[in-house]
């Protein structure tokens, strides 16, 4: 249905005796949930539209163990770790790419005490270098005169001070940008951190989700753009919480890119 | 029997310091009842968090209003310190403005703690009146009913009633260097206490001189026991901010520690050549670690550090996403849980020779609820909102840890999550050799 992508695995790499230029972690969301493989489509389409030499580990790739080690299971997490990390350095990775904070979280602070030590970057911060190296330009004005807001997400912003990136890449593509009340280091939680995403949350007055969808919702914007597959997941439950998902949608930065192209 | 006078100050102030220090004694042997931790590393970045955070109160001014009034006290209360060296070394000696010979700079200096003491006063009743007329929401949460809500006000008090006994004492001294009184030096600047002068006018000198010497009296003696307060109350801030700040985190907020217990646990289990049934190596036959924390002694010491610094602002609590949308989590109860324990723990050591015995109670159940610890994101805006650099998820983190690893008691939709991630590499149940199907979809 939609046009073809190229994806080498490590394992064609290493048949060919070649090293990639990065490898894409596409994580547990990227790979099975069906909102977010959009995402990894999208950010793949750049990727290949820049000529980037990428690998991905497909079957081989497993869960980082991130939302294990948040939901308290330490041994889970570093069985995880540990896995990855002698598959990783295997390959003998140096760089990677992933458009999972949380996975960009894990990996670039909490894997080099375990022995893996990489290049991490989040795939908003790569895809503003491929911008500003001129591999890939933006043509078209797809998103001229929208007004598009940026929502944080808590393991890109506040966790690693990672704000500017993701603006960048987006002021790219000439649309209008507006900051929510609370932004930056002092963003909202979309409500699905800390392994929130897989249970039900506990009793309340309001879901997490829909409260920062308010907060969205008040700068009037025609797309909340999100760097996280867990917080698109959430944004765009909340925004049909708030029946506004007729006027209103919920992209990744990657995907409104790859539609700027 | 003219020393007198210096003999029983120096009696106050040798008691009030003695206290002070055995109170200083229990808090350190309390806070070293936490797990060691190596907080040698960066050693210029903590210093420079610790000047920057403590001394500049760069994350008060986050809040403007707050933190500004914050400011005028905090920087009132150390500069007027100056004033207090002067009131003891009278004290002991005797003396009357022992400093007055610095001319000049004596009255600018007399002069600016005048103007500072009205600017505390002025910023005391407008935080009274943001606790007990306005009641912010965040000062009129449910963890701060009763001595919480007290303290707050207790502490407002005390430093109103300081700065008057402060300025009354200016003003009598004046008014008596004016009528030329003997040992009343003429000496300072009196810019605000000069308005306190017509209320005392008429008064004979010794008259004047009770006042000026009541006030005298009380300010300082009200200075020790606000010292001695402070183990006591939520403001003990004023003096563990700064190690505080030093032992802080210096990682990304977003970097959670590597259990070192489990990390030596797993590499046997995923070692081929380690036999399973091999007896443990000559001196490592102790008693397993417990994973994560029940109690406080499963903290870490700069985590129970934490408790003791947590001066209740629930800055943490208002930021908190689950809290905002009334859930039962709060990151300051849970500081505030922490410390009331380790102070139970405390108790419990006082009566039993220094030595704990296991008194039924734990931190986790008895304090903190389950129900607390699942609602947390692990957003870190509770980490980001403290002013004094407190870690309340590092806390939630080592509870759950401890529910996991030792009682197996998370939610049962956490238990499929983590079950499907031990079977197919994914918090979701589907087959890991078809992670790579979306590149064709």
């Amino acid at each position: 249905m939609s046009e073809q992508l190229t994806v080498k695995t490590m394992q064609q790499f290493m048949a060919e005796g070649k090293q990639p230029e990065i490898l894409f972690w596409v994580g547990s969301a990227g790979s099975y949930d069906d909102r977010a493989k959009k995402i990894s489509r999208a950010f793949v389409k750049l990727l290949n539209k820049a000529k980037v030499d990428f690998a991905v580990l497909g079957p081989e790739e497993s869960s980082t163990g991130d939302v294990a080690k948040r939901a308290g299971n330490e041994f889970l997490f570093q069985m995880q770790a540990m896995m990855n990390i002698e598959l990783l350095n295997g390959y003998e990775i140096k760089r990677i790419v992933t458009c999972d904070p949380h996975s960009f979280n894990t990996l670039k602070n909490e894997y080099p005490g375990l022995g893996g030590k990489y290049d991490v970057v989040h795939h908003t911060q790569f895809l503003k270098e491929l911008l500003d190296s001129g591999r890939l330009t933006i043509e078209g004005n797809t998103y001229k005169g929208k007004r598009i807001t940026f929502h944080d997400p808590c393991y890109l912003g506040r966790a690693n001070s990672v704000f500017e990136a993701p603006r960048e890449v987006l002021s790219k593509t000439n649309a209008d940008l507006v900051e929510m009340k609370r932004h930056k280091s002092r963003a909202l939680c979309c409500g699905a951190g800390g392994a929130q995403m897989f249970k039900e949350p506990e009793k309340g007055d309001m879901d997490i989700n829909v409260l920062r969808t308010k907060d969205a919702l008040e700068t009037q914007p025609n797309i909340i753009a999100t760097g996280c597959p867990y917080c698109n997941t959430m944004m765009t439950d909340g925004i049909k919480a708030h029946e506004k998902e007729d006027t209103v949608s919920v992209l990744d930065v990657a995907e409104l890119l790859a539609n700027s192209i | 029997m003219e020393y007198v006078p210096n003999i029983l100050f120096l009696i106050a102030l040798i008691v009030g310091i003695g206290f002070f220090a055995r109170n200083v004694k229990k808090l350190s042997r309390n806070i070293k009842l936490g797990k060691d931790v190596d907080v040698s590393d960066n050693k210029s970045q903590r210093w420079r968090n610790m000047v920057r955070i403590a001394l500049g109160q760069t994350k008060m001014v986050v809040r403007p209003v707050a933190g500004l009034m914050h400011i005028i006290v905090y920087v009132g209360f150390i500069i007027i310190n100056i004033e207090v060296l002067e009131i003891i070394l009278d004290g002991i000696l005797g003396t009357h403005r022992l400093f007055s010979p610095l001319g000049g700079l004596y009255d600018f200096l007399i002069g600016s703690f005048e103007v500072l003491a009205l600017l505390v006063i002025v910023a005391v009743v407008v935080f009274w009146i943001r606790r007990n007329i306005i009641r912010l929401k965040r000062f009129i949460k449910p963890e701060m009913q009763g001595w919480p809500k007290k303290d707050g006000n207790m502490i407002l008090y005390i430093e109103f009633v300081l700065m008057l006994l402060f300025l009354t004492m200016n003003a009598a001294d004046f008014q008596l260097q004016q009528l030329g009184a003997e040992h009343y030096t003429q000496a300072g600047a009196f810019p605000i206490s000069q308005f306190i002068l017509p209320l005392l006018d008429g008064l004979s000198i010794s008259t004047l001189m009770v006042i000026e010497r009541t006030a005298w009296w009380l300010h300082i003696l009200g200075i020790l026991a606000f010292l001695n307060y402070l183990y006591y109350s939520k403001h003990l801030h004023i003096l563990l901010a700064f190690p505080n700040t030093y032992y802080g985190r210096v990682k990304p907020q977003g970097e959670f520690n590597n259990l070192e217990s489990v990390t030596n646990e797993v590499k046997l289990m995923m070692d081929p050549s380690a036999d399973p049934f091999a007896a443990p190596a000559e001196g490592d036959a102790a008693v397993p670690e417990k994973f994560g924390a029940s109690d406080v002694m499963d903290l870490s010491w700069v985590q129970l550090l934490n408790a003791y610094t947590c001066t209740e602002c629930g800055r943490c609590t208002s930021e908190c996403p689950a809290n905002q949308t009334g859930k039962k989590l709060s990151p300051r109860k849970i500081m505030m849980d922490t410390r009331d324990r380790l102070e139970e723990v405390g108790k419990v050591m006082d009566a039993n020779k220094g030595e704990f015995v296991p008194d039924g109670k734990q931190l986790l159940g008895d304090y903190i609820s389950h129900e607390e610890l699942w609602a947390c994101t692990t957003c870190n805006a509770c980490v980001q909102a403290c002013p004094v650099s407190i870690d309340p998820l590092s806390i939630i983190v080592e509870m759950r840890r401890y529910l996991v690893m030792e009682q197996s008691a998370a939610p049962m939709e956490l238990n499929t999550m983590m079950s499907n991630i031990e079977n197919n590499g994914a918090p979701w149940p589907y087959n890991q050799m078809d992670r790579l199907n979306w590149v064709n979809e």
